[in-house]
């Protein structure tokens, strides 16, 4: 294949203590693509991603962005290479505003004297262009950027998450069980929004339980288990049966997915 | 395999039924809220609404029950006379609870502070200014203490500062032999200790420069916390830790500089302490560890952390300041400031977890 993955891993290895939660994984992500990872309680998808985004440092493997080998010591290195993800629990903060979420970690400060020395956020322009980024994903049904996020529905706060990873994140998104604690409406809101995102050339990574949502977004399925990758699949060639048999073991991956 | 949009199955079969459902999805907009929500909701969003209608109240009610004497420009200068030690105690407290900590030993530090100063200064030969500074230096260092104590070695902040307490108190002792050193010494030694209980009189009023200072401090701290992307750390930190270190902002170091900067700060209200009292005497502000805790609850910032405000702790001091002055001066025993300040604290954490609940 001539083309270069945007995010490339090579085997992979991370044990804690006795456990083997990565057993020389290898992942691909090509541009533009949403692939999505599936795997079992345990198969060791977490501790991927978390190796892939800085959380967690393999004890062996490569990690390579656009070709070039990396090694993130922390989620800020991987985020500062453009690589944004869109945690599980959201990593918002309730007490904070909308736009003070989009810009937690990374605020604008004023400029000249005020911000050089007296360290003045510029919250103006950190409204503006929150508004403006949650205006780009159709989400700007919102009153008040200035509204607290304890105040938002979760529908909403994921689209809070995502519209900062898509504002952020140059290279690579990840999006953890983005629809798991959604109901039915606003998880289609929000597939709706991960097509939005991937529109804007953006290649995503969804980890996702939910076979539906998987095999309705994804263009491929990378299947993880055992701590490793077992196979990837064309969504397109295959049932969801077949694929949950694969994950679990029921059944082997067809010969030419196999990784 | 990326550009052209792949044919994938449509929207899945139970999902069809959803066309004849309301189709704006993601609204920012709720359901009518009751009187009660909306009110439970504006509370919320502004924390200090509470404690400044309580002083407001509070000052009205001893304007009628007390009268000309409660509401004499000396008196009330008075009450924030009283209040300054607490106030600036109580920043140090503010910043502290923000992040679901607290502090127990801010008055030992201030106390600890003071008496290096005044043993440095009067007899130590060492020139006034170094030896404030000197006093600083301690304070943070204290502050830092239990910083390291909760961030790295992971303890439980609550633990550390009782044990801190102790220990700073303990070396209070230590290092001033339990001695008190006079006013007067100060005076003809060091005066700059006493700068802030300079006073200057407006009118029938009388500020210390301490109490100003106080003042000033809260509206620094005020601006940090709301103004500067420090604070808005600190507030992330304490409403959840896990997520604010996802989003990128490195918890350990947000929290060390809060425990310091509050060790820093109860130097400060050692300073001021010399200034308030005169002299420097290792047994003083017993009581501002509690009475802090106490300006901070009744202030409306959460235990919980997260949520509240320096000018609501400015207030909360000022709460106990009005009570306690009006009550006295109604001629109540004393016992029964103690009992209405107990009150008041109960009163004031009821109404925090009741603001929480409208939320989570």
């Amino acid at each position: 294949m001539s083309v270069v993955p945007v995010l490339q891993a090579r085997g992979l290895v991370k044990r804690w203590g006795r456990v083997t939660a990565m057993d020389h994984a290898d992942f691909d992500l090509m541009p533009g693509e949403i692939l999505a990872v599936i795997g079992d309680n345990g198969a060791g998808k977490s501790t991927l991603i978390k190796a892939l985004t800085g959380a967690v440092l393999p004890d062996h493997g490569e990690i390579r962005l656009d070709g070039k080998v990396v090694n993130f010591a922390s989620p800020q290195e991987a985020r500062a290479a453009g690589i944004e993800t869109v945690y599980q629990n959201l990593a918002l903060s309730p007490a904070l505003s909308i736009a003070d979420n989009m810009f937690l970690g990374r605020e604008i400060r004023r400029k000249g004297p005020l911000g050089d020395w007296l360290r003045m956020l510029d919250k103006a322009e950190m409204q503006r262009i929150a508004r403006q980024k949650l205006s780009e994903l159709g989400l700007m049904t919102i009153q008040n950027i200035g509204q607290l996020v304890e105040t938002l529905s979760g529908g909403q706060r994921q689209g809070v998450a995502i519209a900062r990873a898509a504002a952020f994140g140059s290279r690579v998104i990840i999006m953890d069980e983005p629809t798991a604690a959604l109901g039915v409406k606003e998880s289609r809101r929000v597939l709706d929004l991960i097509n939005d995102v991937r529109r804007k050339g953006l290649p995503i990574v969804l980890i996702s339980h939910n076979m539906p949502h998987v095999f309705e977004v994804a263009d491929r399925i990378h299947i993880h288990r055992l701590g490793r990758r077992h196979c990837v699949v064309d969504p397109k060639a295959i049932s969801m049966s077949d694929a949950v048999a694969i994950m679990t073991g029921a059944a082997e991956p067809p010969a030419a997915a196999a990784a | 395999m990326s550009t052209n949009e792949p044919a994938r199955p449509a929207a899945a079969d139970y999902e069809k039924a959803l066309v004849r459902s309301d189709q704006r999805v993601a609204e920012f907009e709720e359901d009518a809220p009751t009187p009660l929500m909306r009110l439970q909701r504006m509370l919320h969003s502004q924390p200090t609404l509470i404690p400044g209608i309580v002083l407001l109240l509070g000052v009205l009610m001893f304007s009628v029950i007390v009268g000309e004497r409660f509401l004499d420009p000396f008196n009330l200068s008075l009450i924030v006379q009283q209040v300054t030690i607490i106030g600036i105690l109580g920043v140090a407290q503010t910043i502290v609870v923000l992040t679901a900590g607290i502090d127990l030993s801010v008055g030992a530090i201030m106390v600890l502070t003071s008496v290096v100063m005044g043993k440095l200064a009067v007899g130590g030969g060492v020139p006034a200014p170094l030896a404030v500074s000197a006093g600083l230096i301690v304070g943070m260092v204290c502050g830092w203490i239990n910083g390291v104590l909760v961030t790295y070695v992971r303890l439980p902040p609550f633990i550390v500062t009782l044990g801190t307490w102790s220990v700073f108190f303990a070396l209070n002792l230590w290092y001033s032999e339990s001695e008190t050193i006079r006013a007067q010494d100060i005076e003809t030694e060091a005066p700059l200790l006493q700068f802030f209980g300079t006073a200057v009189d407006l009118g029938q009023a009388r500020l210390t420069f301490g109490s100003i200072f106080m003042l000033l401090l809260c509206l620094l701290f005020g601006y940090m916390l709301n103004r500067t992307a420090w604070g808005r750390h600190v507030f992330a930190v304490g409403d959840d830790p896990d997520s604010a270190r996802l989003a990128g902002i490195r918890t350990e170091r947000t929290l060390l500089s809060v425990y310091s900067l509050a060790g820093l700060v109860c130097g400060l209200a050692g300073w001021a302490l010399i200034g308030r009292i005169g002299s420097v005497s290792p047994q003083a502000g017993q009581t501002g560890n509690l009475d802090s805790i106490t300006a901070v609850v009744i202030g409306g910032t959460s235990l919980f952390g997260g949520r509240g405000a320096i000018l609501g702790t400015l207030i909360g001091a000022l709460i106990v300041g009005v009570f306690r002055n009006g009550l006295a001066l109604s001629g109540v025993n004393v016992l029964w400031q103690e009992f209405t300040v107990g009150i008041l604290i109960i009163v004031a954490v009821a109404i925090d977890q009741w603001l929480r609940k409208a939320t989570s």
